[in-house]
């Protein structure tokens, strides 16, 4: 039986689907009227990911690899990373930058000093048992994280914001 | 009354004979000078490696001494071609080690090279001098070990923007300890950090060199050492030209540069600390050439380093740059001949930079000489364009890029047909031409009827149909490299101007129209074409005719179908050209 024959699929009748992957780009209705294709085209192009097709712009891969390596770096460089900073019980939030601080030692003085509030010293097996306050951090996937587990670079690109939890509830996340 | 001169004496007038068209016509005249001609010529150039063979070159001319050969066609550098392609040194070297033990110079330019062909080169030709592999690939540091180690006589060694698998820096260190002969050495492409007190000595015992590019690995803190022993250089590229500022370095660094007196041409700054580039201003007034297209440097940095260099003739340059920047350059650099502008974020959908068509307008404007332009935007118009065609006239190269597809002139939002349109009517010299943006068949009807010395065309997203193509076969008659992407060509101005396919060195052509069908059609009524398909879905066979093949690639060659194919590469009606041949 042949179902090809049936099947609802785009190009001309008699044709195999694989001519309509021949052309990686071309637009067929851009010389008409602005109106309608125009939008139709937009919306094309918003619901498709940034086109990336192969070879353009055309620039030679040595050079892209330079300079996204130089990017990274730079980007690191000039932009801050304010993330914003809560205390349970307090009646505004603070915005700081982690970028500023060079590791978790730094960065837990500061906190303690902005909110006068004690978080005494992270341990692996405890956390900060026993402290009044726990800092944790929402990271890239929407978890809230005690501060201090991960190596501090990564704590940097990954944190979101940041929570200073009475120790009562964090102690849930200290606890093995 | 006919006299002719004795055949040393036509030889010796030939030798001032440098231009190969020259020597071509030269040879056209009668079977003596043929003759006489093929026995005197010293130099060769192959602009496609597949239009000829080893075998037919070496039995026309028995005594060259250096050879000059192209593979891969363009597009290949923008990873259009696929990897196994072809363009294999190794058949050339092993031909030419057998014919041509005399042998000094090999330059090549996208071809693939093996270790095993270098170290070949190194043994078989006694007084070899100039090895040039400009976008090669296929080779490793312990093919460049044997070069050092075997070629006495080396002069240049340039491997400039080749992909090498870098194993180690020790090739470097085979240059054997009585070696003085080197002038120039480009490793600016390799990675790995090369034994620095080698570098020094070889540096300090080769009193010519002239050609230094460092790679990346070699620190700004070196450098003084190196300049200090090699203060004849005129091109010099660093490596890394990053450290923590140190008032020692940096005094050493002035010291150094200002030392080398012959200075014309610098590259390199990789990771470039803004604050080191004075170190260098002390040589910026006889510098004509400067790359700082790895250096990712604000424009005030930018400007300050090229108001100091008023004798620049060449500049490679980020789009960091901006408007403003390129707006001193024409104030200061009225000697620029060739500008090119890369792009810092070419993915990015915003633009990063303030760098718009207006900085090109600028430099059109301010510098009478500039005749060769590489320029990466985001937004140009028709009016930018006539103006940039108006005051500078005298363009051979004009290449545009401008980043998204399709873009059409941002003003008016109508294609820019017009505006290259003015590029081509009034550039009469124009010899390479890109184009890009929204564009129709319009603009290739002016190409056709303006572009009369244009020899390279590349073509990407544009036109409409198959007019647009046939406006260009039938139009530029000095034509000889076109190459084409994602555009709604199809076979009709193909088949209808098949024999203009015969005047030129190759066509390309990937995701447009053309049938399986076409191809083959094309290819049984060119038997001196290679008309290949390369498709990377298996055999075209498979599919209908009418089918469009991906990638078409058609060159002359007196050579037939090639025999080292891929199984992604068919040569259209190979047995008939075979059958001729």
């Amino acid at each position: 039986m042949n179902l090809k024959a049936t099947e609802l699929r785009l190009g001309l009748p008699g044709t195999d689907e694989s001519q309509k992957e021949y052309s990686s780009f071309v637009k067929s209705n851009k010389r008409s009227s602005e109106g309608m294709d125009s939008s139709c085209n937009e919306e094309e192009c918003a619901t498709a990911p940034k086109a990336q097709v192969v070879g353009w712009p055309p620039v030679r891969s040595y050079r892209k690899n330079v300079l996204q390596q130089q990017q990274k770096k730079s980007d690191s460089d000039v932009s801050g990373m304010y993330v914003k900073v809560s205390m349970d019980g307090a009646p505004y939030l603070r915005k700081i930058d982690i970028k500023v601080y060079k590791n978790y030692p730094d960065l837990l003085m500061a906190l303690e000093n902005m909110f006068k509030c004690s978080m005494g010293v992270y341990s692996e097996r405890e956390g900060y048992n026993g402290s009044e306050y726990a800092p944790t951090y929402e990271d890239k996937d929407g978890d809230w994280m005690l501060v201090g587990d991960v190596p501090w670079d990564m704590f940097v690109t990954s944190c979101k914001r940041l929570r200073i939890m009475k120790g009562s509830e964090a102690k849930g996340l200290g606890c093995q | 009354m006919a006299y002719s001169f004795p055949e040393e004496v036509l030889e010796y007038v030939f030798a001032f004979l440098s231009s190969d068209k020259d020597r071509n016509a030269v040879s056209l005249v009668c079977k003596s000078w043929y003759e006489i001609e093929r026995w005197c010529r010293r130099r060769i150039f192959i602009g496609n490696c597949y239009a000829v063979s080893p075998q037919i070159v070496i039995r026309r001319f028995p005594k060259v001494r250096a050879v000059k050969i192209k593979g891969k066609p363009h597009f290949a550098d923008f990873n259009l071609v696929p990897e196994g392609w072809g363009a294999y040194l190794y058949p050339w070297i092993s031909a030419m080690a057998r014919s041509y033990p005399w042998l000094e110079e090999i330059k090549l330019k996208r071809m693939v090279v093996t270790d095993e062909s270098l170290e070949l080169i190194s043994k078989s030709f006694k007084n070899f001098k100039v090895l040039v592999l400009s976008s090669c690939e296929g080779f490793t540091t312990d093919g460049l070990a044997s070069i050092a180690a075997n070629c006495r006589n080396l002069r240049e060694l340039d491997l400039r923007e080749s992909e090498v698998e870098d194993l180690s820096g020790h090739w470097l260190s085979h240059f054997p300890d009585n070696f003085t002969s080197l002038v120039s050495l480009n490793m600016s492409c390799l990675g790995s950090e090369v034994s620095f007190s080698a570098l020094e000595r070889l540096v300090s015992r080769c009193p010519n060199l002239k050609t230094l590019r460092l790679n990346r690995a070699v620190p700004v803190e070196k450098l003084p050492s190196l300049l200090r022993r090699a203060p004849q250089l005129v091109e010099f590229g660093t490596g890394a030209y990053s450290a923590e500022i140190q008032t020692d370095i940096f005094s050493n660094l002035v010291e150094a540069f200002s030392g080398c007196k012959h200075l014309k041409s610098l590259s390199g700054f990789w990771d470039v600390v803004p604050a080191y580039l004075p170190a260098m201003y002390n040589v910026c007034s006889r510098i004509t050439s400067l790359n700082l297209s790895y250096a990712t440097v604000q424009s005030p940095d930018l400007v300050e380093l090229i108001s100091q260099c008023p004798n620049l003739k060449c500049l490679w340059v980020l789009d960091y740059i901006e408007d403003a920047g390129l707006k001193a350059l024409s104030s200061y650099c009225k000697d620029l001949q060739e500008l090119r502008v890369f792009p810092s974020d070419p993915y990015g959908a915003e633009p990063n930079v303030s760098l718009t068509e207006q900085g090109l307008v600028t430099v059109s404007a301010g510098c009478p000489k500039l005749q060769s332009v590489l320029y990466f935007c985001r937004q140009m118009s028709n009016a930018a364009l006539i103006a940039i065609a108006r005051n500078r006239p005298n363009f051979i190269r004009f290449r545009l890029c401008i980043i998204e597809p399709q873009a059409p002139d941002y003003l008016t939002l109508e294609p820019l047909d017009t505006g290259f349109g003015a590029i081509v009517e009034n550039c009469k010299e124009l010899r390479r031409l890109s184009l890009s943006g929204l564009l129709t068949d319009r603009v290739f009807e002016y190409i056709g009827t303006h572009a009369k010395k244009l020899e390279m065309l590349s073509i990407a997203f544009a036109g409409d149909s198959d007019l647009g193509l046939h406006h260009v076969l039938s139009g530029c008659e000095s034509l000889r490299k076109l190459e084409i992407r994602d555009c709604p060509f199809g076979h009709k101005a193909l088949l209808a101007n098949a024999a203009k396919l015969e005047t030129m060195r190759s066509l390309w052509m990937s995701s447009c129209s053309v049938s399986y069908g076409a191809c083959k059609l094309l290819g049984q009524k060119m038997p001196r074409l290679n008309v290949e398909v390369i498709d990377e879905r298996g055999s075209p066979n498979s599919r209908p005719e009418t089918c469009p093949v991906e990638k078409l690639y058609v060159y002359r060659t007196v050579a037939g179908p090639r025999v080292d194919k891929p199984d992604f590469v068919w040569t259209m009606d190979e047995d008939a050209a075979l059958r001729l041949s």
